[in-house]
């Protein structure tokens, strides 16, 4: 367990116990952090692509504030989703054969059609659907570079008569509509990269794919509630409390989904207690001990699950700052918690043999290519993308048309 | 109002685009699996692949723990040193059990020091606390439904039609996935090709009538190699697979092993 800690820090030699095939006793695990990174960003993509086709698809009024916030906050991670899969290959230079000679009976080939599918065909039109009037109007207002920019973007569509704008919200939300089931298709791929593997007692699981789907909207919406909250604190706002608090609602109501199937994965494989249950419970008590019952288990769910669970109760009788607290911790603790969850999954394991007879350590160094200052800084360029984005489509300064930015910072202008 | 965009010229547009993309990609696919078998598997121009079918089958009884087959495997096909290995012995040591245990067995001891490569230590259990010790020689089991190739993204990874099981060192993007992917732990992402590699049955020497090193160096004749399209009645293959009952590992996993192990027994994975 301590060895667990001190490897975050310090480079400790790996350490078996017991047998290990001769091939998996190789100092790090053959995927590493980045590897856990890849499947929380597309996670994150995936469940603020949801939330946002809450307001666009199930039409949730409250939630409009956040609407453009979220998609681009999808787009942002999603830029970055496959830097960490494309770092961690022995030839990053042949990473186009996927898409040139796919071999269509592996999972992680058909990810390579469905990333694309969902950034060109999806996410990239729907925004462009979304801010096409915007774009025009703006590009006419803005000087200089910024005003460029816009009018690059309308790639030379300035239709602002009212059939345009009403084929553009048409456009919008069918692809809204086809969104979700590629969102869930993007991130049920992922899952299933996982759990196709039968070779894997850990991994290979029928539920992976839905887990993944569950838990990448919980990671989502709870990135969007921590997004929305900084924003508005960075720009000096209130936070529009109806909108917060439904997204609190769909954040309980998505973990209490999220904890229901995890518990249900866990009472069947300690139920079933089929080949490598000794193993796994090695995993349990002592390989994964923080990062499992600690990090996913307590702060990822059970203390959200108690915080936002007791806000769905008591309701307005909590005063609006102490439920802005325990929303925004809730969220924060998520984000943890759900980075723990693919922690456990991608390192866990690889973390014991297949032979069934061992264990292997693990050592996260701090530099190198899948080091943790990597893994800090592919976490960090999602963030810097979209403080960019939010600069120049959620600008306060520039009047806007569509669905409302955080705080209708516009109309006070 | 008038547009320059009618729905006809863009969705013919569109389609064209989508088509044209296919068609790129399905004319590379066919390139690339024609290029595989018959440029980067090591194997003389002349040789026909669909006239052979290769297989090693493992007499446990007949290995003595020598390391020979290791050795001979690293040298032979340049495997890097450290913890990588095409073929490995694992030492099996299954102890009694204790007096009033009411159990068949005792405690299972398995070892496989640098892949049995130089031998093995001496025991330091007592001889008379040993019910069974036996040696396992290990390599790619040739699977029939392989998990590996099944999930390599690029196609790197194939079944050649002789039953070998190859990696193209020109392809393979070193994603790892079919080192997971294998339950036999056979497959290493090669430090100095970062690529993945793995037994490939000595492909070079077979497809020119040579057997595997691991095969040639065997002082036991642990390892029985052949091919089953031309064995006759006398070819040790032919006897080993007929005299024998046989067992493959991991059979509940559905990848329907080919190579085939006499006198294995429930302890080995």
């Amino acid at each position: 367990m301590t060895g667990e800690m001190t490897n975050l820090v310090v480079a400790v030699a790996p350490k078996f116990e017991g047998y290990v095939y001769p091939n998996e006793a190789i100092p790090h695990p053959l995927w590493g952090f980045l590897i856990v990174i890849y499947p929380y960003i597309t996670g994150l993509v995936a469940g603020a692509f949801i939330m946002a086709s809450l307001v666009r698809v199930f039409k949730v009024k409250a939630l409009e504030p956040v609407y453009r916030l979220a998609l681009l906050t999808a787009l942002a991670f999603l830029l970055c989703a496959t830097l960490p899969l494309l770092f961690h290959l022995g030839h990053p230079e042949r990473c186009y054969e996927i898409m040139m000679t796919p071999h269509f009976t592996s999972p992680m080939a058909m990810f390579g059609f469905v990333y694309a599918w969902y950034l060109m065909a999806v996410l990239l039109l729907e925004l462009w659907f979304d801010y096409r009037h915007d774009f025009v109007r703006w590009s006419k207002i803005t000087p200089g570079f910024q005003g460029f920019i816009y009018r690059v973007l309308t790639v030379g569509v300035m239709d602002e008569s009212p059939q345009a704008l009403a084929l553009d919200e048409k456009l919008g939300w069918i692809l809204s509509i086809v969104g979700i089931p590629s969102a869930f298709l993007l991130h049920g791929y992922v899952g299933f990269i996982f759990g196709s593997i039968k070779a894997n007692p850990w991994w290979g699981n029928v539920l992976m794919p839905i887990i993944f789907i569950m838990s990448a909207i919980v990671s989502g919406i709870a990135l969007c509630v921590f997004v929305y909250m900084l924003l508005t604190w960075f720009r000096r706002r209130t936070v529009e409390m109806h909108c917060l608090d439904t997204m609190a609602m769909f954040l309980f109501y998505a973990l209490v989904m999220d904890a229901s199937l995890e518990a249900l994965d866990w009472i069947h494989r300690i139920y079933a207690a089929e080949e490598g249950f000794s193993v796994m419970q090695t995993m349990i008590r002592e390989k994964l001990f923080y990062t499992l019952n600690l990090g996913q288990a307590t702060v990822g769910t059970l203390l959200p699950l108690l915080l936002l669970g007791s806000l769905q109760i008591l309701r307005r009788r909590v005063p609006e700052a102490v439920r802005r607290r325990m929303i925004f911790g809730s969220s924060a603790m998520i984000l943890v918690g759900v980075l723990a969850m693919r922690w456990n999954v991608v390192i866990g394991g690889q973390l014991f043999s297949k032979s069934l007879r061992g264990v292997m350590g693990y050592k996260l160094e701090f530099a190198g290519v899948e080091g943790w200052l990597m893994g800090l800084i592919l976490l960090s360029l999602p963030f810097i993308i979209l403080t960019v984005f939010v600069k120049l489509f959620l600008s306060e300064r520039l009047p806007s048309t569509g669905h409302a930015p955080p705080n209708n910072a516009a109309a006070d202008i | 109002m008038k547009t320059r965009f009618s729905r006809r010229s863009v969705l013919t547009k569109l389609g064209g685009a989508i088509a044209g993309l296919f068609t790129l990609s399905a004319a590379r696919a066919a390139k690339a699996a024609v290029q595989k078998v018959l440029a980067s598997s090591g194997a003389p121009k002349d040789y026909d692949a669909t006239k052979h079918k290769w297989l090693m089958c493992i007499d446990v009884n007949r290995c003595i723990g020598c390391g020979l087959c290791a050795e001979a495997c690293k040298k032979e096909n340049g495997v890097p040193e450290g913890p990588y290995f095409r073929t490995w012995i694992e030492r099996y040591v299954i102890l009694k059990p204790e007096p009033g245990s009411g159990q068949t067995r005792g405690e299972t001891l398995v070892d496989s020091p640098d892949g049995g490569m130089h031998g093995f230590p001496a025991l330091t259990v007592p001889t008379d606390k040993i019910e069974h010790s036996f040696f396992v020689p290990k390599l790619c089991n040739l699977c029939k439904y392989s998990p590996c190739v099944q999930v390599c993204p690029v196609g790197a990874s194939f079944d050649a039609p002789d039953g070998a099981v190859l990696v193209d060192p020109k392809y393979c993007i070193g994603c790892g996935f079919c080192i997971q992917a294998c339950p036999y732990g056979c497959r290493f992402l090669s430090p100095v090709t970062h690529t993945a590699e793995k037994c490939t049955l000595c492909y070079h020497r077979i497809t020119r009538g040579l057997k595997p090193a691991c095969v040639e160096v065997c002082p036991g004749q642990a390892r029985i190699f052949g091919d089953l399209m031309t064995a006759g009645p006398d070819d040790p293959i032919r006897k080993f697979y007929e005299n024998n009952r046989v067992q493959v590992l991991k059979p509940h996993l559905g990848t329907e092993p080919r190579v085939l192990y006499a006198g294995l027994d429930k302890e080995v994975r």
